[in-house]
C-alpha cells in the first residue's frame, strides 16, 4: 500500500522548544517520519504528548519569538525548517492545506464563507476574485455542503458545526493542496456528523491523490481512516507503523494501555486497564524512558538511557526495550 | 406509555410524560412572535435504585435538560417528576432542600464547574455548609476522606483548582457531590473532556462508588462506547423524545430503532471491520422549534426512505411503546426493525424486510436503498 520513492515529506529529528522565563524547554524531540503521496498518517496521542506541536512546526506556524524548532522538514524535497515567511506562504495553503480542530475560532467571524475559500483560492492560484468567487461554490459543493449557492453568502456562526467543519475542508482543499494537515477535525462533533465529515474527509483527499496528516486521540478513527500510525507520549514518538497491525498487536506498552483502557460494551463488566499517574509536563520528563514511572513493564535499565525507536518485526519501529515481551504478552492474551 | 422494566421496589425516579419548554422571540421586529423551544416533549423514564440509566442522543435531543429537570434544577413545564414516590412540585422549599441533599450532580466541564479563586476543600465543604451539616471539624474531617474516596491526598485540600490536571478536578466534581452522601447522582458529560486513560481512571472511580456505596446514576453521555460498558440501562433520545429505551445488552445488540441503528453503525471501531457498512445519516438533527410532524427522526431516516417513504411516517407521531419481541425494550418506530446488529451493516441494512401490515398503501419496499444515506466511500487504496 504504501508508495515507496521519494516521500513527500520527509520529517527528521524535528524537536521544539519553548522559550520560557527558565530559559529553553524542550516540549518535542527527535520526531522523524515520511509521508507518501495519497496516504493518510495519522499522529495519536493524549493532551501534552506534542502532537498538534510537532504538526504546527511542519509549516512553521509556531510563534518564531516563542518557539526554536530544530531538525528537518523536506517537502517535496525543499527544506521549510528556518525558511522565511515570505519563502512559507505559497506553501502554506498551497502545498500543504490545514484544518484545525475548532472552526468557530478558525474561520474569521466577520467575513463570508465564500469569502474565506475566495481568498485561497487568490492567494495561491493567481485567479481573479469573480473567478474564484465561482470556484468557491464548486468547493462547497465537494464537501457536501447543501445549497452551496446560498451558504456562500453565509458567515460562519449562520452555520452548524458539522457545516463549519466542511467549510474548513473546503478552504484547505481550495488551495489544491498536495498535503492536508487535519488537527482532530471530529473532535467537537456528534458521532452521526463526524461520520459525516470523515467520509467527505476521506474521500476529496482519496480523490486528490492528496497526503493526509491526521492528528487525533480517537483510535477508532485511526482505525478507520489511517494507513498508518505515530503515537507520540511526552513530545517523543514511542510507536509507529501499519495501523492496523499497530492496533491489533501493539508493541510499546502505552500504546497497548490506551488500546485496552477504552470502554466498549463488549467490556462491560470488566475493569478498564488505567495508565496510573498521569502525562508528564514538559519542565520533568523523566530520565530515560519517559513512560517508565507509568508502565507496569518497566525494569531498572529503562530509567538509565532514552531506549531509541527500534524496529520490531518487518514494517515497525517501537521506542521500548521490552518490546519483544510485550508483544508476547498481547499475543498469549488474545490467544 | 411508559413501559419501562419494572423492578421488584417502586422506581427511586419516575418522570412521567415530562415537557420541559423554553421561550424564544423569533420573527421580525413589531411582528415578533414568541417560540417554544421545545427541550424535553414528552419523556416517559423511571430510574430504579441502585440502577444506572444513560441518557445518549446528539447535542440538541434534550438529555441535559432532562437531567436537569430530574433534579429539580428546572422546572418541568408539563408532566410529573416523582422522587422516592412524591412529586417534587408539590414539595415545600424546605422538603425541597431536604431532598438535594440526596441528589446532586457532576458536570462535564472540570474546568468550568469549579471556582477557580476558591481552594478546593472550601468548595467541596460548601454542600456540608448549605445543609448544615456538622461542625468545623466534622466538616473538615468529611472534605478530607471525600478526597481519599476519590483517590486524592487529602492535604490537597487548600489547592486551588488551577494546580490539577482535567481528570483530578473531575475527581474533585465527584468529590463535590460525594460529601453530603447523596443516594442519587445526575452524571453530565462526566468523562468527555479527558483523554482515555484518565477516563478510563474516572470510569472506574465511579463504578467502585456505585458497588460501595448502592448509588443510583442518571449518566448523561453522547459516547456510545461508554454508555454501552457502563450502565444497565439506556434511553436513546432524539429532538425532545426518547425512541428507544431498555437494558443496554438488548438496545446494543438488537437495535430496533433506525436511529439506534445509525448511532451504533456511525462509532468509529478499532477492532477489523469494513467501513463500507458504514450508515451515514444525511443532513442534521432539526430546530427543537419546529419539530418535523409525525414522526421527528424522518427527516433522516434511512429506513423510510427505503421503505418508499410511507405515509404514516409524516402524519402519525409513533408512540413509545413496549416491542411485541422484547417486551423489556420500549421503540418509538411504526416500522421497528428484527435483525438486530445486522441491521446496521450494508448487506444487513438492504436485506430488510418490514412487515408492512399496519403500513399505507405506498409502503412498498424498493429493491434497492437509495440516496445519501447510504452512500458509502471506496477503501482507502
Amino acid at each position: 500500500m504504501i508508495k515507496r520513492g521519494t516521500p513527500l515529506l520527509q520529517v527528521r529529528d524535528l524537536a521544539i522548544s519553548f522559550r520560557t522565563s527558565r530559559g529553553l524547554l524542550r516540549v518535542v524531540d527527535g520526531v522523524s517520519f515520511d509521508l507518501a503521496a495519497g496516504e493518510c498518517l495519522a499522529v495519536v496521542g493524549e493532551s501534552g504528548s506534542g502532537k498538534t506541536v510537532s504538526a504546527l512546526a511542519l509549516i512553521s506556524l509556531l510563534s518564531r519569538r516563542q518557539s526554536v524548532i530544530e531538525g528537518s522538514v523536506k517537502f517535496k524535497g525543499k527544506e521549510l525548517v528556518g525558511l522565511s515567511e515570505d519563502a512559507l506562504r505559497p506553501i502554506r495553503g498551497g502545498g500543504i492545506g490545514v484544518i484545525f480542530q475548532e472552526p468557530l475560532s478558525a474561520l474569521n467571524p466577520v467575513t463570508t464563507i465564500g469569502e474565506q475559500i475566495s481568498e485561497v483560492i487568490v492567494a495561491h492560484r493567481k485567479l481573479s476574485w469573480r473567478e474564484a468567487k465561482k470556484l468557491a461554490i464548486g468547493y462547497l459543493e465537494q464537501v457536501e455542503i447543501s445549497q452551496p449557492d446560498q451558504r456562500v453568502r453565509q458567515f460562519p456562526h449562520e452555520l452548524s458545526g458539522g457545516m463549519r467543519q466542511r467549510a474548513m475542508i473546503a478552504m484547505a482543499l481550495a488551495g489544491e493542496p498536495s498535503m492536508i494537515i487535519a488537527d482532530e477535525p471530529t473532535t467537537a462533533l456528534d458521532v452521526t456528523i463526524q461520520a459525516q465529515v470523515l467520509e467527505v474527509l476521506r474521500r476529496t483527499t482519496t480523490e486528490r491523490g492528496a497526503a493526509l496528516l491526521l492528528i487525533t486521540h480517537d483510535l477508532g478513527v485511526v482505525a478507520e481512516t489511517a494507513d498508518r500510525i505515530a503515537v507520540m507520549y511526552a513530545g517523543q514518538i514511542v510507536e509507529t507503523g501499519n495501523a492496523a497491525d499497530v492496533l491489533r498487536t501493539p508493541a510499546s506498552p502505552y500504546t497497548r494501555d490506551l488500546i485496552t483502557s477504552i470502554p466498549s460494551f463488549a467490556a462491560r463488566g470488566r475493569k478498564l486497564a488505567t495508565i496510573k499517574g498521569m502525562v508528564p509536563s514538559p519542565a520533568d520528563f523523566p530520565s530515560g524512558c519517559r513512560f517508565a514511572p507509568r508502565c507496569r513493564y518497566a525494569i531498572a535499565a529503562c530509567t538509565t538511557a532514552t531506549p531509541p525507536l527500534a524496529p520490531v518485526g518487518k514494517s515497525r519501529l517501537v521506542r521500548c526495550i521490552r518490546a519483544k515481551d510485550v508483544v508476547s504478552g498481547a499475543a498469549r492474551r488474545a490467544r | 406509555m411508559a413501559a419501562t422494566r419494572r423492578t421488584a421496589s417502586k422506581p427511586l425516579l419516575e418522570l412521567t410524560d415530562v415537557k420541559r419548554y423554553f421561550r424564544v422571540r423569533g420573527g421580525i421586529p413589531l411582528i415578533r412572535k414568541e417560540l417554544n423551544v421545545r427541550a424535553v416533549d414528552g419523556v416517559s423514564l423511571s430510574v430504579a435504585r441502585g440502577e444506572t440509566v444513560s441518557l445518549v442522543g446528539e447535542s440538541g435531543s434534550g438529555k441535559t435538560t432532562l437531567g436537569r429537570v430530574a433534579l429539580g434544577l428546572q422546572p418541568a413545564t408539563a408532566g410529573h417528576v416523582t422522587y422516592d414516590g412524591r412529586e417534587i412540585r408539590s414539595l415545600s422549599a424546605g422538603e425541597r432542600r431536604a431532598l438535594r441533599k440526596r441528589m446532586q450532580i457532576v458536570f462535564q466541564d472540570p474546568f468550568g464547574s469549579l471556582n477557580p479563586r476558591l481552594p478546593i476543600g472550601d468548595q467541596i465543604e460548601e454542600g456540608l455548609l448549605a445543609h448544615k451539616l456538622g461542625d468545623e471539624n466534622a466538616r473538615g474531617k468529611r472534605v478530607r476522606e471525600v478526597l481519599d474516596l476519590v483517590g486524592l491526598d487529602p492535604d490537597y485540600a487548600s489547592r486551588y483548582p488551577h494546580e490539577f490536571s482535567g481528570g483530578q478536578r473531575q475527581r474533585i466534581g465527584i468529590a463535590r457531590a460525594l460529601a453530603v452522601n447523596p443516594e442519587f447522582i445526575v452524571l453530565d458529560e462526566p468523562v468527555s473532556a479527558l483523554d482515555v486513560s484518565i477516563q478510563s481512571q474516572v470510569l472506574n472511580l465511579l463504578a467502585e462508588l456505585r458497588e460501595e456505596k448502592g448509588l443510583t446514576y442518571l449518566f448523561i453521555s453522547h459516547n456510545l462506547d461508554v454508555v454501552g460498558y457502563f450502565s444497565d440501562r439506556v434511553a436513546v433520545m432524539y429532538l425532545g423524545t426518547v425512541v428507544e429505551m431498555g437494558p443496554v445488552e438488548q438496545v446494543f445488540k438488537k437495535p430496533q430503532h433506525p436511529y439506534t441503528v445509525a448511532l451504533l453503525s456511525a462509532v468509529p471501531k478499532i477492532e477489523a471491520h469494513d467501513v463500507k457498512d458504514r450508515l451515514i445519516l444525511a443532513g442534521e438533527i432539526p430546530s427543537p422549534i419546529n419539530p418535523p410532524s409525525g414522526c421527528r427522526f424522518r427527516t433522516r431516516c434511512w429506513l423510510r426512505e427505503q421503505l418508499g417513504n410511507p405515509d404514516r411516517c409524516t402524519t402519525e407521531e409513533p408512540k413509545l411503546a413496549a416491542s411485541p419481541r422484547s417486551p423489556d425494550v420500549s421503540v418509538a418506530c411504526h416500522f421497528p426493525l428484527e435483525n438486530g446488529l445486522a441491521s446496521t451493516t450494508a448487506k444487513g441494512r438492504q436485506a430488510i424486510k418490514v412487515k408492512t401490515k399496519a403500513a399505507s398503501t405506498k409502503a412498498v419496499p424498493k429493491a434497492a436503498p437509495k440516496g445519501r444515506a447510504t452512500k458509502k466511500r471506496s477503501a482507502r487504496a
